[in-house]
């Protein structure tokens, strides 16, 4: 038998996990070196059992350890051979994920109802395909008033058994008279959506939107119609510099009526708004006619408010930096992935209303 | 510089470069020499105040806001010297209720003075003749439309009368006008001389031999002006001011403002004035409420001054608090316009911003569930990978019948490709598509959200076409991919889920309809009646229809159609996950090639009910006995777990399932 630091030796310089299990198996298996002293020491007598038995078990550990420090060192040079050939080129492009968007126009609609949900206006919806009353009369729109002439009015043809043709909505303020009728007073809301005129060119299409707001309550004055315009478009554009500027204007269902221009500084020769270098109109707001209120079935003694309508693209035109209306219709995939919003950009009051 | 006329915008003349006198001062501005140097006022005149297109209304509320004092108005009173031999005669009271006028024999008819020709430029007009000129001044000055016949073409009265259906007349802009028994015409006895309150008639324009002519000053119903415009798409001065209604009692006085300038620039003689009909003037009195101003106005005016801002604007208080209205001020009815005019007087700077009455506590959601189900969905396909377009709710008449329907259509559309509203969102989504692909785009997935118009309602709904490459060619994956019916599903299956429908239990229904590929498309319903989502690959016949891209799939997603969810609370019903492992077990069976995967793998579903928690399909192949279908069941067990023998049970059951539909365990 080889002697004690012999084995050792072998044990640390075996070549491979094979050679170093043969010796472990020759040292400590069934019929091992080790293996076989332990079992003479039965044989001993007791005095030198005692002084052989702590020699022998001492040096099993010994070997014991070196054998697992061998195979350790063994299966690590093992893996880091394996490693050395398992490269990959992670410049390589991963999977492509499509990656969506949400359009300006729908971003703008929720960013408008977060910020009125805020302010205590609900969001009302109507039909687009209208009758001449909600559209025209309920709104002291007389039968010949120009905005019913043909040149701005969509009509559709007649169908059998109708009285008169309906109109695509010219507006979205007939919502404002559905609304009335239906909840009556006091009511908070604003009414996004799809409107059409018959004009095209290129600042106007024949569809666009238009979000209406609307108040009917007990006190309210011009001075709560400026003071949530203020308000709104302060949250709207994230600017606390928003000037406004209301001008007498003439609205046949509104009285007093008035527009609103929006101040704005030229950066870089862009118009961008807030302070006052100058104005431009962004709306047209009034007191609610006192013959509308009574159209809509309520006692205009008792109830009045105050309505707005502003164009939406226009909006997010101003705030987001497009220039040309008709692309907004027109589904080009480069303009929807520059101007669109990623679906996680939902307008939260906390995080933010703008993206 | 060398400019003409008209390219200095100062006139029509475009002959040649101006040339100015030789003893124009050279190095003195232009503008100063010409005296082009006055002030210009750009006035924006809003439909409701016809007493401001005329200069002395813009003065008048000019002096109100305290730029002036409105100088008062000079009336000559002008004696007849004889009887006019043309008479006045009103047949038709309801269109033209007054009509006065009078005859001036003896004029001369020139060039009209410097001054006014100076100030018709000025404002835009441009000088005619003396005649023509003293008219459109009245108009512009005093907001009065006057007309002015020459005698020698006319024959007997002038009468104010419904036209004669498909009377025809020649106005002064020489165009040739149809009329019918709606509009209202002067005319004498033999023809139409004016088309009445719009424009004049060339036959009896006064020209440079004119001598005797005849005055007209009339009242005309604003709406019936209106109408007859609009008829016959005729605008002119005249028009714009009768059909906002002029003031009814400024006939005579016109008259006489009118008589005597043409006497001192024309000379001649005039008649005795007549006057037929009645103007409607009215006796308009409202309630002035001095609190109102701030009450509705949101100004705070003292009374004084609400009264004095009133009274400069011509209105009168005729007791303590009622306010006659001048007869000029149609637009003015009740209370609420009279603070509208303290306040645009005040200025509207002065609207004192006053916050919202707020409630109290956190604000309260306000999305309806329509609203909740468009957002959800909006977003669940853009994070999807689909891109949102907005396109055109009118659509051309092929493209509708293509698509469904042709319920609504204009009756003016802009084009003939806006023609039909939609009932569907696919056409608008395919030309979009069709437009990305032409320019070079691989691939597009597109989606929109909006109303398909049908005759019973507008239907909110969500539409998607997937068009081009799935993939691009990949070095993983090799070649481009295309997409197929089953990509559409996949978006369909997600998007009802963003809207709450409740997607476990959806029924496919082959054959989604005509605008669909037959055996490659399908809607899923709940229910036999309730479709909620049709989708798969357009019929190849649309590719030529409407040039639909090659290939191209789709789905749609009829957002109103998807039931309310019952349990409204936030709670949700209790669960604890299972202690035990589930047990998984595959089953294959030769099925014949009619059979709906989708039936077998319910029906193995439903067979334990219990036990099943999950079934699915993941393996399909034709071989020579038939169809084959696998299917992994998972079996989850409650309490103890499954016995051999319960487990041989629920296989058997299982396999009776599938047996009934005619499936056979392959063996």
């Amino acid at each position: 038998m080889a002697s004690d630091t012999d084995l050792l030796d072998q044990i640390r310089s075996a070549a491979d996990l094979g050679a170093l299990d043969q010796l472990r198996v020759s040292v400590l298996g069934k019929s091992g070196s080790i293996t076989q002293q332990l079992k003479s020491l039965g044989s001993m007598d007791p005095e030198t059992r005692a002084a052989e038995a702590p020699k022998i078990h001492a040096f099993r550990e010994q070997v014991t350890s070196a054998l697992a420090d061998r195979k350790s060192a063994l299966e690590t040079a093992e893996l880091n051979r394996k490693l050395a050939t398992e490269t990959l080129d992670l410049s390589l492009p991963a999977p492509e994920t499509p990656s969506g968007t949400v359009h300006p126009v729908s971003q703008v609609m929720d960013e408008l109802a977060e910020i009125f949900a805020d302010l205590g206006f609900a969001v009302a919806e109507g039909p687009e395909i209208e009758d001449q009353w909600h559209n025209f009369t309920a709104l002291n729109m007389p039968e010949f008033h120009p905005a019913r002439a043909m040149q701005d009015t969509f009509y559709l043809e007649r169908h059998e058994g109708e009285q008169e043709a309906k109109v695509l909505r010219t507006h979205t303020s007939p919502v404002q008279i559905r609304e009335m009728q239906a909840k009556g007073a006091p009511l908070y809301v604003i009414a996004p959506g799809r409107v059409y005129r018959s004009d095209s060119d290129a600042t106007h299409t024949p569809m666009f939107h238009q979000v209406e707001g609307l108040v009917i309550d007990r006190a309210i004055h011009m001075g709560h119609l400026k003071w949530t315009l203020e308000t709104f478009l302060k949250a709207f554009f994230e600017r606390d510099d928003v000037v406004l500027r209301m001008r007498p204007s003439y609205f046949p269902f509104t009285e007093p009526s008035a527009e609103v221009d929006v101040g704005y500084t030229l950066v870089n020769g862009k118009r961008t708004i807030g302070g006052s270098e100058g104005f431009m109109e962004v709306l047209g707001s009034g007191m609610v006619h006192p013959k509308v209120i009574a159209n809509c079935g309520l006692d205009p003694d008792k109830w009045q408010g105050f309505a707005f309508g502003c164009g939406i693209d226009r909006l997010a035109m101003l705030k987001y930096g497009m220039d040309d209306l008709r692309a907004f219709f027109d589904g080009d995939i480069r303009w929807l992935k520059h101007y669109g919003f990623r679906a996680l950009d939902v307008p939260t009051l906390s995080g933010g209303v703008g993206a | 510089m060398m400019c003409s006329v008209r390219e200095l915008q100062i006139g029509e003349e475009h002959d040649g470069i101006i040339e100015l006198p030789a003893d124009a001062p050279v190095g003195t501005s232009f503008a100063d020499y010409a005296e082009l140097n006055d002030p210009v006022f750009d006035v924006n005149v809003t439909p409701n105040r016809q007493d401001c297109m005329g200069v002395r209304g813009i003065a008048r509320d000019l002096a109100a806001a305290g730029l002036g004092t409105l100088k008062p108005l000079a009336v000559p009173q002008i004696e007849g010297s004889f009887k006019s031999h043309i008479d006045i005669r009103i047949e038709d009271s309801e269109g033209c209720p007054a009509f006065f006028g009078r005859a001036v024999r003896g004029v001369r008819n020139g060039p009209s003075p410097d001054w006014m020709q100076r100030r018709l430029k000025s404002a835009g007009q441009r000088p005619i003749s003396a005649l023509v000129d003293i008219t459109n001044y009245v108009m512009l000055d005093v907001g009065r439309p006057a007309h002015a016949y020459d005698i020698a073409k006319l024959d007997g009265a002038l009468i104010a009368r419904s036209a004669r259906d498909g009377e025809k007349v020649l106005a002064l802009n020489e165009k040739e006008y149809v009329l019918d028994p709606s509009m209202t015409v002067i005319a004498d006895e033999r023809q139409v001389h004016d088309i009445g309150g719009i424009m004049g008639g060339e036959d009896s324009g006064v020209t440079e031999g004119t001598t005797d002519v005849m005055l007209e000053i009339a009242y005309f119903t604003p709406d019936k002006i209106a109408q007859t415009g609009q008829k016959l798409g005729l605008t002119s001065d005249a028009r714009s001011r009768f059909e906002r209604g002029v003031d009814p009692a400024f006939l005579a006085d016109g008259l006489e403002i009118l008589s005597g300038l043409i006497l001192d620039i024309c000379g001649g003689e005039a008649s005795e004035a007549i006057h037929q009909g009645v103007p409607p003037v009215e006796d308009r009195t409202v309630r002035f409420d001095r609190d109102r101003a701030f009450a509705l106005g949101g100004v705070e005016v003292p009374e004084e001054r609400q009264r004095a801002i009133l009274e400069s604007l011509g209105f009168e208080f005729a007791g303590a608090n009622d306010v006659r209205v001048p007869t000029w001020r149609r637009d003015v009815a009740g209370t609420a316009d009279l603070v509208e005019e303290v306040a645009r007087i005040i200025g509207y700077d002065r609207v004192i911003s006053t916050p919202l009455p707020r409630k109290a506590g956190v604000a309260k959601p306000t999305a309806t569930r329509s609203q909740m189900i468009e957002r959800n969905v909006r977003r669940a396909a853009a994070a999807r990978g689909l891109d949102e377009a907005v396109t055109w709710s009118f659509i051309s008449e092929e493209e509708a019948a293509a698509f469904g329907t042709t319920d609504w259509r204009l009756a003016n559309p802009i084009s003939e490709d806006m023609k039909v509203m939609r009932p569907s969102l696919l056409p608008g989504l395919i030309a979009a598509a069709r437009r990305n692909l032409d320019r070079g785009a691989p691939s597009t997935r597109l989606f929109e959200i909006g109303r398909r118009y049908l005759a019973d309602a507008e239907h909110p709904t969500a539409t998607l076409l997937l068009a081009g490459d799935k993939q691009p060619r990949s070095w993983q994956a090799g070649k481009a991919k295309a997409f197929d019916a089953f990509d559409a599903k996949a978006e369909a299956l997600a998007l009802l889920d963003a809207a709450g429908a409740p997607v476990a239990n959806l029924q496919l229904y082959p054959d989604a309809g005509p605008t669909w590929h037959p055996g490659r498309s399908a809607t899923l319903r709940l229910g036999p009646k309730t479709i909620v989502a049709a989708f798969g690959e357009l019929h190849p016949r649309l590719e030529k229809l409407v040039d639909a891209p090659k290939g191209s799939v789709a789905a749609e997603v009829y957002l109103d159609a998807i039931p309310a969810p019952r349990s409204s609370g936030h709670a949700r019903p209790h669960y604890k996950p299972p202690a035990l492992q589930p047990v998984t077990r595959d089953f294959a069976f030769l099925v014949t090639s009619d059979i709906q995967a989708d039936n077998l793998v319910r029906a193995i579903r439903g067979a334990d009910k219990q036990a099943i928690s999950a079934a699915r399909l993941f393996d399909r192949f034709e071989s020579a006995d038939g169809l084959s279908l696998a299917v992994e069941v998972t079996l989850q067990p409650g309490d103890k777990s499954f016995t051999e023998a319960e487990l041989a049970e629920i296989s058997k059951r299982i396999v009776a399932a599938a047996q009934k539909l005619g499936a056979r365990l392959r063996s």
